[in-house]
């Protein structure tokens, strides 16, 4: 049995790459024979060339151009390549595809996927509600949409250090009010408002990964500490941990929300050993091979939810599993690049790593 | 104190002296005396029997091998947080 699985986040930069890659690489390692077709926005996007994981790469149309255009595309594609499951994984993408997953499903395409209801439950803006259902602490957190803020919040009880967010990617710790405007103007200028203002809570950051059934279980997780971090403060090296409370918290997230796709819980340990819920992501992380480097395939997970199979409990995953990101460059022949700059498709056969 | 010694349990020791927290993923290494300090602490919970453990074990006071034993848990609390 080959299955065909389109992916999206191919935005495979060094230095903050899409998760995409990364779930290709554990498709094309998982127990059933997987074509994968890449999804891409940018001709520029690496994975859509990598055709050691990616069979085939597309581009879409940008998130500005509306879900119809993108609708249409997905119907154009699923036509050629006639994919089973379909992947979303960028933040700014996964409400697009909550709204078009019941389409979808009418085409034959299965997304595993929060719908919208769920996705804002785990907004930025609405953290700390959550954290407190689910019984862990979290940083104070305020939408902002005037940069003055920052200029009179120490009478609202804030102090810097900071956090300056963007609600969907980008954080910049601000250590005064001149730090936190520029933040403020830079976040806004590419991502909107409102931005968010979060208290700065100093410890360990830890990280988990997992995969949420629909019906209130975790299907599998895996946990990483950071060990190297990039100048953009995203992980370059990681090892596998497995914190108790860490996991129980995923677990109560996935019973409270129902939650139903792949996340990334963000926590933070303090200094006094307490833990603090930073960040939900409503999708893989950039680092989600380690999961298959640890035996616990998520991605492979998730297709086989989607395709309505019955999952056996996981077993805990090791400690102590390194991963180390490098960075690798992309030969790509003009023909190809020719071809998704005119046609938004590689071509059938060359590529970097063909 | 109790702590320390409770969460040196979980430590993964090699040979080389290599230690892994699994709960923090913190990694560092200890020379020879530190290896076996921590081979004896995984089994051991109360202080004062680790120093008996020590003291037939080296060559040294009770009192140096209590004030030392008590340094290097300190130290190593900032591994293990």
């Amino acid at each position: 049995m080959s299955i065909t699985v389109a992916v999206t986040g191919m935005n495979a930069r060094a230095d903050n790459p899409g998760p995409g890659l990364a779930i290709a690489r554990c498709l094309k390692e998982s127990a059933t024979s997987t074509r994968v077709v890449g999804l891409g926005y940018e001709a520029l996007d690496p994975a859509l060339y990598h055709r050691g994981f990616v069979d085939r790469g597309y581009l879409l149309p940008y998130p500005s151009h509306g879900e119809d255009a993108l609708l249409a595309r997905i119907i154009e594609l699923h036509e050629r390549e006639k994919f089973e499951v379909l992947i979303p994984c960028l933040d700014a993408e996964m409400q697009s595809f909550a709204r078009l997953a019941p389409t979808l499903l009418g085409m034959g395409i299965r997304t595993f996927v929060p719908n919208s209801h769920q996705l804002a439950l785990r907004s930025k803006d609405r953290l700390p509600e959550l954290a407190k259902e689910i019984g862990v602490a979290s940083p104070k957190t305020q939408a902002i949409y005037q940069a003055n803020f920052f200029h009179n919040c120490k009478t609202e009880d804030w102090q810097y250090p900071l956090m300056v967010k963007g609600l969907f990617y980008d954080a910049k710790m601000a250590y005064n009010a001149d730090e936190a405007v520029a933040a403020f103007h830079r976040i806004a200028g590419e991502w909107g408002v409102p931005v968010l203002a979060q208290s700065w809570i100093g410890g360990e950051e830890i990280n988990l990964a997992g995969v949420g059934d629909g019906e209130g279980g975790l299907a599998g997780a895996v946990m990483m500490k950071k060990r190297a971090l990039t100048d953009k403060g995203k992980g370059w090296a990681g090892i596998s941990i497995h914190d108790e409370e860490l996991l129980a918290a995923a677990h109560r997230f996935c019973a409270v929300t129902k939650w139903r796709g792949g996340l990334e819980l963000e926590m933070l340990r303090d200094t006094q050993g307490g833990l603090h819920l930073i960040e939900i992501n409503p999708r893989f992380p950039a680092w989600i091979y380690l999961s298959a480097g640890v035996g616990c395939n998520l991605p492979e997970l998730l297709v086989r939810l989607a395709l309505g199979q019955k999952l056996l409990p996981t077993a805990p995953t090791p400690a102590g599993v390194l991963f180390i990101r490098y960075a690798e460059e992309a030969i790509v022949s003009l023909a190809d690049f020719e071809n998704i700059t005119v046609w938004g498709e590689t071509l059938r056969t060359e590529g970097a790593f063909a | 104190m109790k702590n320390i010694l409770l969460a040196t349990k979980r430590l993964a020791l090699s040979e080389s002296g290599f230690v892994f927290d699994p709960v923090s993923g913190q990694s560092f290494s200890v020379n020879d005396t530190g290896l076996v300090i921590l081979r004896l602490a995984q089994h051991q919970d109360d202080i004062e029997q680790l120093t008996e453990q020590l003291l037939e074990q080296f060559d040294a006071s009770s009192v140096e091998i209590k004030r030392d034993v008590q340094d290097f848990i300190h130290r190593l609390q900032g591994f293990l947080k």
